[in-house]
């Protein structure tokens, strides 16, 4: 009945805190568009060649993204799977309450128009 | 009209959900505080739930159970954490008959609800849902996407 696996929660844990940082947000957007070398990805941002390093291995450890070496380069590119779920998540808790808040405008309605209403 | 705008932070497992309506702060607390009311919209359509206890004070607890299409019993509780009617509740949710004793493997939330009355009439309702860690967002969404699932079904079954 139930069309849902769980996630190893410890996962779940380091996609939540990869996702945390918004310089990682911006380079998965970044790699999930178009595949960058660590090095190209730097010159993106004002920090520094290390910093962005750190950021890639949060984010591959993760699996948000993957790195391939490529001659001498290491290419990194988003992993789409890896952000459905997290976004999935987040959907899911998302309808119990809207479908929630469907209902709690109806009993107010309901309120306004009386006890009959509910007949 | 209900729901304006959704926030959400993954870093602290929060959500918020932010709804409009045009009735006044007190009838909107009404929805909240009184048990009948509540009944007719914290379950989905095939699991109505049932408010057996309620007393909204600091401290105090709300037990609830839902009757599945099988007559299956799932009872759930809030436990008040904070009241100051008409505008705010907060409360931890849980799974189980007994709030002294949360069922074994069934996270909490902390749910906290907050009543404004909007410029130009009626009422703006922000309802912040927390989970106290990953693990325990993955449970109860686990569980609200099966709720989810019969309730849809139940609504089709409803139509033929």
């Amino acid at each position: 009945m139930v069309a849902y696996t769980h996630p190893d929660a410890d996962a779940v844990d380091l996609l939540f805190h990869a996702l945390a940082d918004r310089t990682r947000r911006d380079i998965v957007a970044v790699v999930l568009r178009e595949e960058h070398s660590v090095s190209t990805l730097a010159r993106r941002y004002p920090t520094s060649f290390q910093a962005i390093q750190k950021h890639v291995a949060v984010l591959e450890r993760a699996g948000l993204v993957t790195k391939e070496a490529r001659g001498r380069e290491r290419l990194v590119r988003g992993d789409v799977d890896a952000i459905r779920r997290a976004q999935r998540l987040l959907d899911e808790l998302e309808v119990v309450w809207r479908e929630r808040i469907d209902r709690f405008g109806e009993a107010l309605a309901g309120l306004d128009q009386g006890a009959e209403a509910w007949q | 009209m209900a729901v304006t705008r959704i926030d959400r932070d993954a870093q602290a497992l929060t959500m918020t959900v932010h709804a409009e309506f045009d009735a006044p702060l007190e009838r909107v607390w009404q929805v909240w505080a009184d048990p009948r009311q509540l009944e007719r919209w914290w379950g989905p359509p095939t699991y109505p739930a049932t408010v057996a206890d309620h007393d909204l004070a600091v401290g105090g607890a709300v037990r609830y159970f839902m009757t599945g299409p099988e007559g299956d019993v799932h009872w759930g509780w809030w436990r008040i954490r904070e009241v100051e009617p008409p505008r705010r509740l907060a409360f931890e949710d849980g799974f189980g008959e007994d709030p002294a004793a949360p069922a074994e493997g069934m996270p909490t939330m902390q749910v906290a609800v907050t009543l404004a009355e909007r410029d130009g009439g009626g009422t703006a309702m922000a309802i912040a849902s927390r989970f106290a860690s990953a693990e325990a967002m993955e449970q109860l969404l686990a569980m609200g996407m099966e709720e989810g699932i019969r309730a849809a079904v139940g609504q089709i079954d409803a139509l033929l």
